[in-house]
């Protein structure tokens, strides 16, 4: 491991033993791409924390009416976002099911998870959209309200990150389809996994969010500042 | 399965055989490089003619039949905004961070060629957006470089309608091309680097890029949200940024938005990318003067400290440009404060800078005449930030022409003379060839000398009270005519500066075809890229095998060795291990 | 050896500048000599270091340029020296920030007993608000807006009613008095400044801000915009005009207050039709013009812009250049008009008559025409139709040969030049955006199509 601190200290004018000299260890794709992923995710990362930044700040003007808190805003009552909540989550873990198995090397039941990681991800965009629909039904206009428009917009962001996964995921079955075995794809299908979990992870916190009530986002935006 | 960027043998890495697979849809990270590097120099140039033009405006005023408030707006705007995103952002990272790092860190490519070839097809896309503005009704969007809403996308501004959504998706995929080659810089410069280059024995250049990639990789999202935001105020009508409104007598649907919502995204954004166009200049110009001082950089370690505090400050300063927002003004107090902390570091690389050269043995090439140029033009920029950053003094100064003389100073004149000192450091390198030195020496002195005659006065014109983006000041009570004169001075150091970058054109292409044959490594440079078997390098860089790197790259002038330089490969003799253990 | 010579004369270039300029701020005319004070101590600090820096480089490159029997000193780094240079950097740091926080802190926080007053910006004018005698100011919103509420004053907020409120781009204030400052918008962003007062802020429409200062001499000052506001943002100026305490009470004596305005009487045509027949004798029965007589269309024009021009004519606002030999004619007939009802009846008869079909007497191209008038309709609107908000008349309708002539005298100053001309003030600047004959007949071209 690299020791930032310790790193930075070095004085490089000063010649060092040899054995220091083979410091960058055998890199192969995987670790580069690893590597990758980490800024990638740090980007999606700061791209929904500014999100839910301006979130927080937007709240605190007097035309917001949060989704929920009261009876007859659409996420007081989250069940609907837990069913669309749980599909995510099935294709987080038949993900990591896949995993699993490609590590053991067995062919078929890799093929099986991760196919229904796919299912689950693509049930869980209908389902999103399918609220989509419900709500404009219900007269949540995206330009009605500002949390109206959040909702939307995040939902939006958050599933074009998924989509892109897909794409990404397609392209590796490609590569399996032609060299016909798993075991390549096992360590690059870990960091998809990766991904997964992640935005799994940022759709609950845009979930905690939307379906906060005005009480708990007020005080959320009160400890930032706003 | 070894990574091919790092491979010993290159069998994985097939040649590309035809015209269109070596210079169109190109996977090496050279032919990207100089695709990016020409695109941005075309675009610079678009913005080159578009400054000339509101100068004529500003030194002439009611002279110009082509000029008028409308279009001068569109033209400031443009401008802007070509120059920092389309020509700096994109050349220095783009141009040469593409170039330079594989080279300087001994890899033999990026380690996402492809993708790599995306991020230019994706940059050359965003330019195509943008430069369509000028094509569609309404013209350019006109709202300054900063697309402050509401008045970016209501009536009474120019391109209000296409010309800023044109912008604003221009941006968005602009950002798309960044992440996308950002996320190869950041991951070669960690994962292919070749055997012996620790870190700490990377040149400054590659220092400053990749902590310049890594602000741009946590900065641009920022202005990706506030895009896609204004876009949907735009076109959807959500107020995101949007307040209640009377636009022209007519009470608009928006309600309750924050303006300074946006500007603070904005500059959350855009103070990063000051230094996303300072660091890999303030990297580049450390070894261009470490190289042609024939000595090695003073206190490489205080430097590359001061790369990563700057790096990091640069996200808790961003309100220093909204003292006068009207934001809270508490806020003054902290940001005054980060503000001018963050001149500690950047003080300290000036004095470095300087301390390189005392007691060097400087060699008065060309590009060294640039890099000693810079020096000079970005003390006084950084010095008039010390104005501008302290609160109390934005109450006079903000929004007045100190502010354009101070970001033109340290932003626009300083960064364009490292990139003119890195090109010519690095065109025989890249050619082959040599420039003309006469031609180079006589770019120099028309370009150090003019801009400072512009800029200059133009911080005195500033402290006169003279608003910045004004068509034409009028008659006021307190600007002298002789304001007038100044702006007309102005005007034509300007269009000289202008013209005289048709020597650096001229001196480029014909050297092209008839400069003289470039020396291997004619500078005696140390650092990893002049040490290739073939120059220019050729696809693969390194022929059959790696480099070994076995010293930091500025062992200039070390007593007791032969010559007065030593290349990052040249192993350490045994008697030079054992000076060293003794220092 | 060029380049330390280059160096050393310009640092001694830019000390001569610095010190033989006579382009410096202008003289202050506010209680904030602090702030000047703080721009003194970074002027010193930083052109010393400016200096320092510069000069030591200048000797390096020459006691050190190239020397084939010489070698560089080899010295990768002086931790001693380094720690010495980041220290007294620091000390120079602090010795700047320190007065500009103490500095700051003053200005967010204005006295107690500072009197108010509010200032709104739009595009692209300035009007004021003063809170009257109870002290208070009344609320305001933007769907209040209208040609009869041009302040957005809720109509039903008491306080409101003995607001005054100056529509006119001079704010008188009294000396000696420290005055906060509210600035609200009404579309976009402005910002407030005023060079001699030192002091700036932005209008965020949604928001109040404020600044605070104390004028500390009686004069008049420009009030500019300094936030981009869209294509007329240069002519948005105004004047803070300092008066002893007595003048300034006899100047806000004289103007309207909300309660005021709301109950002015509305014009009665019928006793206008009477007055018109003096009128009719130059500008023909229907309000059609005459251009052997140099009279200009009337049929058409807005009531709110026929009101203001009588009133200015009245003035001397408009009519009193010695080179406006029509509009001289003019002014003594406007006098005819005895006080603000007469004008007022006149203007609803005159708006009363149908707007007349025009015949052109220029030939211009009529896409070039197109393309200058991009910058006039922002304000006259796409169909030149004119628009209350921005104070811009209807230009459609007009006979040419007058738009020509009244261009002409905006650009040389015959119009608008006049300090209490509000808008033509504005005009003045944008006529001159278009600068020969040609281009104006382009333009007229244009304008006859519609």
């Amino acid at each position: 491991m690299i020791r930032p601190l310790q790193t930075l200290r070095q004085k490089p004018w000063l010649t060092q033993a040899s054995e220091q000299l083979n410091l960058i260890p055998e890199v192969d794709s995987v670790a580069a791409a690893r590597i990758a992923l980490r800024f990638i995710l740090a980007v999606v990362g700061v791209l929904f924390f500014l999100f839910v930044i301006t979130y927080l700040a937007r709240s605190q003007y007097p035309d917001f009416q949060s989704l929920a808190g009261a009876p007859w805003q659409p996420f007081t009552d989250t069940s609907r976002l837990w069913l669309n909540t749980s599909f995510l989550i099935l294709a987080s873990a038949a993900m990591q099911a896949g995993i699993w198995s490609a590590q053991q090397e067995r062919q078929n039941r890799t093929i099986g998870f991760v196919s229904a990681a796919v299912f689950f991800t693509v049930l869980f965009l209908f389902a999103q959209l399918q609220l989509w629909q419900q709500l404009s039904q219900l007269g949540f206009y995206i330009s009605t309200n500002p949390a109206n428009s959040y909702f939307y917009l995040l939902t939006a962001v958050h599933g074009l990150h998924l989509v892109g996964g897909l794409i990404v995921l397609g392209y590796l079955a490609s590569k399996t389809w032609a060299v016909d075995s798993v075991t390549a794809i096992a360590k690059p299908l870990q960091l998809c996994a990766t991904y997964w979990h992640f935005l799994l992870g940022v759709w609950m916190v845009l979930f905690a969010l939307l379906a906060s009530s005005p009480q708990t986002i007020n005080a959320l935006a009160a400890m930032c500042g706003f | 399965m070894q990574h091919t960027a790092i491979a010993d043998q290159i069998d994985t890495m097939h040649d590309p055989d035809t015209f269109i697979t070596k210079y169109v849809w190109s996977q090496d990270h050279k032919v990207i490089a100089i695709q990016y590097g020409l695109t941005a120099v075309f675009v610079g140039l678009v913005a080159l003619v578009l400054s000339a033009l509101m100068r004529l405006q500003l030194g002439f005023p009611d002279s110009f039949d082509f000029i008028d408030p409308n279009s001068y707006l569109q033209f400031v705007t443009m401008h802007g905004m070509i120059m920092v995103i389309y020509l700096l952002t994109a050349l220095l990272l783009g141009g040469f961070g593409n170039y330079l790092i594989p080279l300087m860190i001994g890899a033999r490519d990026m380690v996402f060629p492809y993708m790599n070839m995306l991020s230019y097809w994706t940059y050359l896309l965003s330019v195509i957006v943008l430069l369509a503005s000028f094509f569609v009704p309404g013209g350019p969007t006109g709202a300054g470089w900063t697309l402050y809403p509401p008045q970016a996308i209501l009536q009474g501004t120019p391109g209000y309608d296409w010309g800023i959504i044109l912008m604003l998706a221009s941006l968005a995929i602009f950002i798309i091309a960044f992440t996308m080659g950002g996320l190869n810089y950041v991951t070669t410069v960690l994962q292919a680097r070749t055997h012996g280059m620790t870190l700490m024995r990377m040149p400054l250049t590659i220092w400053g890029i990749f902590t310049a990639t890594v602000l741009g990789l946590l900065a641009f999202p920022a202005l990706l949200v506030s895009a896609i935001m204004m876009m949907l105020d735009k076109v959807i009508g959500t107020s995101f940024f949007m307040p209640a409104l009377v636009s022209m007598g007519e009470s608009l649907d928006y309600t309750g938005g924050s303006p300074v919502l946006f500007q603070h995204l904005f500059w959350f954004f855009g103070h990063p990318e000051v230094y996303i166009v300072a660091l890999p200049a303030f990297g580049m110009v450390s070894d261009v003067l470490a190289t042609h001082a024939r000595k090695n950089i003073f206190g490489y370690r205080m430097m590359v400290w001061a790369i990563v505090a700057i790096g990091g400050l640069s996200f808790v300063v961003w309100a220093h440009h909204m003292y006068v927002s009207g934001m809270h003004p508490a806020f003054g107090f902290f940001f005054a404060t980060t503000t001018l902390i963050i001149a500690v570091p950047t003080a300290i690389k000036v004095y470095n800078w300087v301390l390189t050269l005392w007691r060097g043995n400087i060699h008065f090439t060309v590009p060294m005449l640039f890099a000693i140029g810079f020096i000079f033009t970005f003390t006084h920029g950084g010095l008039t930030g010390l104005f501008l950053g302290n609160v109390t003094i934005d109450l006079p100064l903000s929004d007045t022409y100190f502010v354009v003389a101070h970001f033109h100073m340290v932003m626009g004149v300083s960064p364009i003379m490292v990139l003119f000192a890195a090109i010519y450091h690095w065109y025989p390198l890249i050619t082959g060839r040599m420039f003309s030195d006469t031609l180079g020496k006589a770019h120099f002195w028309f370009t150090f000398l003019g801009t400072y005659a512009i800029y200059l006065p133009m911080h005195y014109i500033g402290v006169l009270g003279v608003p910045r983006r004004y068509f034409a000041m009028g008659d006021t009570d307190f600007i002298p005519e002789s304001a007038q004169t100044l702006n007309a001075s102005i005007t034509i150091s300007a269009l000289i500066v202008g013209l005289s970058q048709l020597i650096f054109l001229y001196n480029i292409f014909w050297s092209l075809r008839y400069g003289e044959k470039a020396a291997h490594n004619p500078w005696g440079a140390t650092s990893l890229e002049w040490q290739t078997k073939d120059v220019p390098p050729h696809h693969g860089n390194w022929g059959d095998k790696l480099p070994q790197v076995y010293r930091w790259a500025y062992d200039f002038s070390v007593p007791g060795a032969k010559e007065d330089f030593i290349p990052q490969n040249h192993p350490v003799s045994p008697e030079e291990h054992t000076a060293g253990e003794a220092s | 050896m060029k380049l330390a010579i280059a160096l050393v004369l310009l640092v001694i270039a830019t000390l001569l500048f610095h010190w033989l300029s006579p382009w410096w701020f202008t003289p202050l005319a506010s209680n904030w000599g602090a702030v000047d004070t703080t721009v003194d101590i970074t002027l010193y600090i930083t052109g010393f270091v400016f200096v320092a820096v510069n000069l030591f480089m200048a000797y390096a490159i020459f006691r050190y340029r190239h020397d084939p029997s010489r070698r560089a000193h080899y010295e990768p780094e002086n931790k001693k020296l380094e720690i010495w240079l980041t220290g007294i950097t620091a000390v120079g740091v602090v010795a700047m920030l320190a007065p500009g926080l103490i500095v700051w802190a003053d200005f967010i926080d204005p006295p107690e007993d500072a009197d108010i007053v509010e200032v709104v910006g739009e595009q692209w004018q300035w009007s004021y608000r003063f809170p009257g005698e109870d002290g208070v100011l009344g609320k305001v919103d933007s769907r209040h807006v209208g040609p009869d509420n041009p302040f957005g004053m809720a109509p039903d907020d008491a306080a409101g009613r003995d607001d005054v409120l100056v529509r006119n781009k001079d704010l008188h204030l009294p000396i000696d008095r420290p005055v906060k400052v509210l600035l609200r918008s009404k579309d976009v962003l402005h910002d407030f400044a005023v060079p001699q007062f030192r002091v700036k802020m932005d209008l965020i429409p949604g928001t109040v801000t404020y600044l605070w200062f104390t004028p500390t001499r009686t004069g008049n000052f420009d009030i500019l915009c300094m936030e981009l506001c869209g294509i007329a943002h240069y002519a948005m100026r105004g004047q803070v005009i300092v008066n002893t305490g007595d003048d300034f009470n006899a100047w806000l004596a004289e103007q309207p207050t909300w309660e005021m305005m709301q109950g002015r009487i509305a014009g009665d045509p019928s006793i206008g039709e009477g007055q018109y027949a003096v009128c009719s004798a130059c500008h023909g029965a229907m309000g059609e013009g005459n251009v052997a007589l140099n009279a200009p269309a009337l049929a058409g024009l807005q009531g709110w812009y026929l009101e203001r021009q009588l009133q200015y004519y009245k003035d001397g606002v408009r009519g009193s250049h010695k080179d406006d030999i029509y509009g001289q004619q003019m002014a003594p007939m406007a006098a005819m008009l005895a006080d603000d009802d007469a004008v007022r009846h006149m203007v609803a008869y005159i708006e009363s008559l149908p707007a007349v079909d025009m015949q052109s007497s220029l030939l211009g191209n009529v896409a070039k025409g197109a393309d200058h008038y991009v910058t006039c309709g922002a304000c006259h609107g796409g169909e030149a139709q004119g628009n209350y908000a921005l104070q811009a008349p209807k230009l459609s309708g007009q006979h040419d040969w007058y738009l020509k002539r009244q261009l002409a005298n905006f650009r040389s100053g015959i119009r608008g030049a006049h300090k209490k001309d509000n808008y033509g003030n504005q005009m003045v600047l944008m006529s001159r955006a278009l600068h020969n004959e040609q281009s104006v007949n382009d333009l007229l071209a244009y304008l006859n199509t519609m």
